[in-house]
């Protein structure tokens, strides 16, 4: 990888996601899981996509998945992998993927999550190969 | 309530310029808007239904309607993105069905190029308030990235190849060669296409649709309207509308909202695939079509790559003509948004008013079919089937 890094724009944050930021700063990787019906889901909601419930928590993930499938953006001043990673709780999530040979990146690749700083704002989520 | 031969489309217009520096957004909705009544052989003292999106400047309806004097007692502003026009039809005729107004005019128009919008290549940010942009927007989605990664899986899963995507590009440049409005008129070939520069794996720049100025605009009538006109008649069959999104995480890259959009449109029409002597098919990118065609019941999941080679989609070759203007690949996309001129070459069509190198024989029935939005995580999905009436 080359030395210089591409920004990255902070995330904006609410009430409602506030948990999942701070669990960021903490290096941890957080869901949101219903109560009523049992099923984790992402991006986090207060309120359950799938059952309507309000009775959602947060659940910590093992921070590990496979990449679903990816991108690697050749026309930006520093080329980036956008992918989405199918986490072993279910859900599968936007992220980035780095730490590696972009050309070595693979569907079904294992990725394991590694925290990256933002431009003034919480750490978001990426995933490195496992 | 059935929307089947309740409604006709009257008039279209597609606004010539490619590149629109002289012209205000309000003035280009109004110039498309005027070009289509005059297609219909109305007047805009005939217009009481009005249907914009996104594109519209200030508060949309209410400052298109103020601009351009209407008096209206039906407004509908529906936003999906690309397919919103194509959605119009449909609400269009759902309107006209229900009594609500007689004659409903739907425009488009948009001036990214004058802007200098670098529209697919940077990150949009539709506001922190947008549930989903703290969760995206950091890693930089991109329109084409985001397409990218939908054909990345594809390839995948089904085995699709560039070249096979590749074969969309080369039948829209087929029939781009004989538009004089389109903005790129040079036929290309597979070679060609696989050759030019990657943007974002596996899409290639020939991949992607151009970025135009303009816009276009469509009036639907009651049944009565349109008989009373000098122009040949487009009867709506069917219309289908659907939204899908990331089903909080199960998401599926493979299909699109076109499966549902296509059912509903196919069942209220009383019409199969086989019956479809034309489609227009969002071009936003080359993956767009080939996966919309599975999902439309034109060819079996997983078989769009084979099903688009070797000049299946060029107009007297293959078996199913597309995009007979060129398309977004080629000929227009104006304001980002190509829903609206895919309703209008399926009337050129209908009608027998395409360029004579790419009419279809005996073109009876057509569909349109509007794609906007994120490719199958977060996209509106719009389907017509319009037949001629002799």
């Amino acid at each position: 990888m080359s030395g210089s890094r591409r920004t990255i724009a902070a995330p904006p944050v609410s009430p409602e996601t506030k948990p999942f930021w701070d669990g960021a700063a903490a290096g941890k990787l957080l869901l949101k899981r219903c109560e009523a019906c049992g099923e984790p889901h992402y991006y986090p909601r207060a309120i359950c996509p799938f059952c309507g419930s309000d009775r959602t928590t947060w659940l910590e993930a093992s921070g590990r998945g496979t990449i679903y499938s990816y991108s690697v953006f050749r026309r930006a001043p520093i080329p980036y992998a956008i992918a989405y990673v199918t986490l072993e709780e279910g859900p599968t999530m936007m992220t980035n993927i780095v730490d590696g040979d972009l050309d070595a990146i693979r569907i079904g690749q294992r990725v394991r999550v590694r925290f990256t700083p933002t431009d003034g704002g919480p750490p978001v989520p990426m995933f490195a190969p496992a | 309530m059935s929307i089947k031969g309740k409604a006709y489309i009257a008039g279209v217009y597609e606004h010539p310029t490619r590149k629109a520096d002289d012209k205000s957004l309000a003035q280009l909705h109004a110039e498309v808007a005027h070009g289509a009544l005059a297609d219909a052989g109305l007047t805009k003292a005939d217009v009481d239904g009005y249907f914009c999106s996104g594109d519209a400047p200030g508060l949309g309806g209410l400052s298109m309607a103020d601009y351009m004097g209407l008096k209206v007692r039906h407004i509908d502003t529906t936003e999906t993105g690309g397919s919103s026009y194509v959605v119009h039809v449909g609400h269009a005729a759902e309107a006209i069905a229900a009594g609500k107004c007689n004659v409903a005019l739907i425009t488009l128009a948009g001036r990214p190029r004058a802007e200098g919008m670098a529209t697919g290549t940077a990150p949009r940010n539709y506001g922190a308030a947008a549930p989903d942009v703290a969760f995206e927007f950091p890693f930089g989605p991109t329109v084409v990235n985001q397409y990218a990664m939908a054909a990345m899986r594809h390839m995948h899963q089904y085995g699709t190849t560039s070249a096979q995507l590749a074969w969309i590009k080369v039948a829209a440049s087929q029939h781009a060669q004989h538009n004089p409005h389109a903005l790129l008129r040079d036929v290309v070939t597979v070679e060609e296409v696989v050759g030019s520069p990657m943007v974002a794996d596996p899409l290639h720049r020939l991949d992607c649709c151009v970025i135009t100025d303009g816009g276009g605009a469509i009036v639907v009538t009651r049944p009565e309207v349109a008989r009373a006109l000098e122009r040949p008649r487009v009867r709506l069959l069917g219309a289908g509308e659907a939204v899908k999104h990331q089903a909080g995480g199960r998401i599926d890259l493979t299909y699109t909202g076109a499966l549902w959009s296509g059912q509903s449109a196919f069942a209220e029409a009383g019409v199969r695939p086989t019956d479809i002597k034309y489609v227009s098919i969002y071009d936003s990118f080359t993956i767009t079509v080939l996966i919309t065609l599975e999902d439309l019941g034109f060819c079996d999941k997983g078989q769009g790559g084979k099903f688009v080679s070797d000049g299946n989609l060029i107009s007297g070759t293959g078996r199913l003509p597309f995009n007979t203007d060129g398309g977004g690949l080629c000929n227009n996309h104006p304001a980002n948004r190509g829903g609206l001129t895919k309703v209008v070459e399926a009337v050129r069509q209908l009608r027998g008013e395409a360029h004579p190198k790419v009419q279809v024989k005996n073109c009876d029935v057509a569909l349109a079919h509007g794609t906007g939005g994120s490719l199958a995580t977060r996209h509106g999905s719009a389907t017509v089937i319009m037949e001629r009436e002799s």
